[in-house]
């Protein structure tokens, strides 16, 4: 049993009905201010009172930031819907079943019932010298702990890696950016709406964040074109143990076929990168290809060009090499 | 607070005695306030900013209304266990990561060590205790645990029943894998999944009888 260490700090907690309020709390609690969505992420950071902030605005209770209704183009679904709710919604299974099966394997029962898909695509990462608190690069220090000749690295980044070396853990981020999805973010200047590949950020832009969100800004929505529905898909999440555990890698493959031909494709993958990797050179190389064995295994070349392994983590090459193949050969 | 009591319990033609429990009053006001809002100061104000919240509430635990005293950062196991003395739902790891205080909310299986008393509001709590009937009836799940002895040491037991009952109300004819699927994000430590798993398999057949 884990040493329970007292509770977690205290703060002042708002449970705001609507997303007027939320903002404008925000915008008055500015950098102190805590978003709260299922509170998973939220939770263990305070328990382990490696964050503490004093004001903590828990979402739960925005309804309108919850459920999925189809659109004159596919489909919103609200941040804070549940991660369950998404795996049985009749029309992500039928249409999007990339989304399905990846929010299928993130974690546990229970934490689908509570986690929410903005929350799984805006949680930070799991590199444990961050977690506990270390003062590195990403925690605003100057040093990083998992990238010395001693680290313990073994799931950390092969791409991407900038003074840190810490991997999204998102299941739901490489579906949601294979099928095109938009993030619809609040901002104290308006409703912004990208591309879900443009929600995530590498050190390399800022090295304190995972996403574009900024403090007072709010995902508010995930937009779901229906440019691949019905495509055919592939989403497989390799880790240590099958129930809660993060990915060491996962990969989220949408292909057009015709007869044998590809005609597009979407290759992204994660756990490789700070931010899910959208393997763009991969996905030119598919096109107009034949889906064969020979084309799944030049994808899973070209897909790994540039890997740079830690001490630890050399086995992500190969691991990565060979979900980009098998999600390209993989018959429907 | 303290002061204005204080103040009030000095005023001529106060009883001595009187006075003396207004000053005892007063202290224990002072001293269980340092305890119970330590390090937040701003929470003494008044609750005026939209989506404040306010530490007395009522919260819906197995059909009774509970007037409980929350802090802001108090987890539901906590309240559950310690302040309403519901002490069937067991804390494990306090993590999410073990199953042992899963109850239901709204009939939904959550891990109330990982969930804000205060997010619970308006919502239906049940508990191990809130199972089985008025006159002791037991529940179909808890009955398959005393017909089969699925448990060993029994620890994980009351989250694995909450877990079930949540399941079985959703998928009332799983497959045996279906169960291992649905109890997944449950632990026991003493390794009994087979006779879980069996527990279960009899806990939907009682489920789907009764």
């Amino acid at each position: 049993m884990a040493v329970i260490r007292d509770m977690m700090s205290a703060f002042e907690l708002f449970q705001p009905a609507n997303v007027e309020d939320a903002a404008a709390l925000l915008r008055e609690h500015g950098e102190q201010a805590w978003v709260m969505a299922g509170g998973l992420d939220s939770f263990d950071w305070f328990k382990d009172r490696v964050k503490r902030p004093s004001v903590v605005v828990d979402l739960g209770g925005i309804d309108a930031l919850k459920g999925i209704e189809s659109t004159a183009d596919g489909l919103e679904i609200g941040a804070m819907t549940p991660l369950t709710d998404i795996v049985r919604h009749p029309d992500i299974r039928e249409r999007y079943g990339l989304l399905q099966q990846a929010a299928e394997l993130v974690a546990s029962p229970q934490i689908r019932n509570q986690g929410t898909i903005g929350g799984n695509n805006s949680q930070d990462t799991r590199c444990w010298y961050y977690r506990d608190g270390w003062t590195c690069y990403r925690a605003g220090g100057n040093i990083c702990y998992a990238d010395t000749p001693t680290s313990m690295n073994r799931e950390h980044a092969i791409f991407g890696a900038d003074r840190c070396v810490a991997v999204n853990p998102s299941d739901t981020a490489p579906a949601l950016i294979a099928l095109d999805a938009q993030m619809v973010v609040q901002t104290a200047g308006g409703e912004r709406v990208m591309d879900a590949a443009d929600y995530f950020i590498g050190p390399s832009i800022d090295i304190t964040r995972m996403t574009v969100l900024e403090p007072g800004d709010l995902l508010a929505a995930v937009r779901i074109p229906s440019t691949w529905a019905g495509a055919t898909f592939y989403f497989e999440k390799v880790r240590d143990r099958q129930v809660w555990d993060f990915p060491l890698v996962n990969v989220a493959t949408a292909l057009r076929v015709s007869g044998s031909t590809i005609e597009d494709a979407r290759v992204v993958v994660n756990g490789v990168a700070p931010y899910p990797m959208r393997l763009t050179a991969v996905e030119g190389a598919l096109r107009g290809g034949s889906r064969d064995e020979a084309t799944a295994e030049r994808a899973g070349e070209l897909a790994v060009r540039g890997a740079r392994a830690l001490r630890h983590n050399g086995y992500k090459i190969p691991l990565m090499r060979n979900l980009v193949k098998r999600s390209i050969r993989a018959e429907a | 607070m303290a002061d204005i009591e204080i103040t009030e319990a000095a005023d001529p033609g106060v009883s001595r005695r009187n006075f003396i429990k207004g000053v005892i009053a007063a202290g224990a006001a002072v001293g269980s306030a340092n305890y119970m809002f330590r390090g937040a100061g701003s929470i003494f104000a008044q609750p005026t900013s939209p989506g404040a919240v306010e530490r007395l509430i009522t919260i819906t635990v197995n059909g009774q209304q509970r007037r409980v005293d929350v802090m802001r950062q108090e987890t539901l196991a906590t309240t559950l266990r310690y302040k309403l003395g519901l002490t069937g739902t067991k804390i494990g790891c306090d993590r999410s990561e073990c199953g042992a205080c899963t109850v239901l909310i709204d009939e939904v299986p959550h891990y109330s060590c990982s969930i804000l008393t205060h997010s619970v509001r308006g919502r239906s709590v049940r508990t191990i205790e809130g199972l089985a009937a008025e006159d002791g009836t037991l529940h179909p799940v808890q009955q398959a645990i005393v017909n089969e002895q699925g448990f060993q040491c029994a620890f994980c037991m009351s989250g694995y029943v909450m877990a079930a009952v949540g399941y079985l109300q959703d998928n009332p004819n799983p497959s045996r894998a279906d169960l291992a699927h649905g109890l997944s994000g449950n632990l026991c430590r003493c390794a009994d999944y087979n006779k879980i798993l069996n527990t279960m398999e009899q806990a939907a057949e009682n489920m789907r009888q009764a």
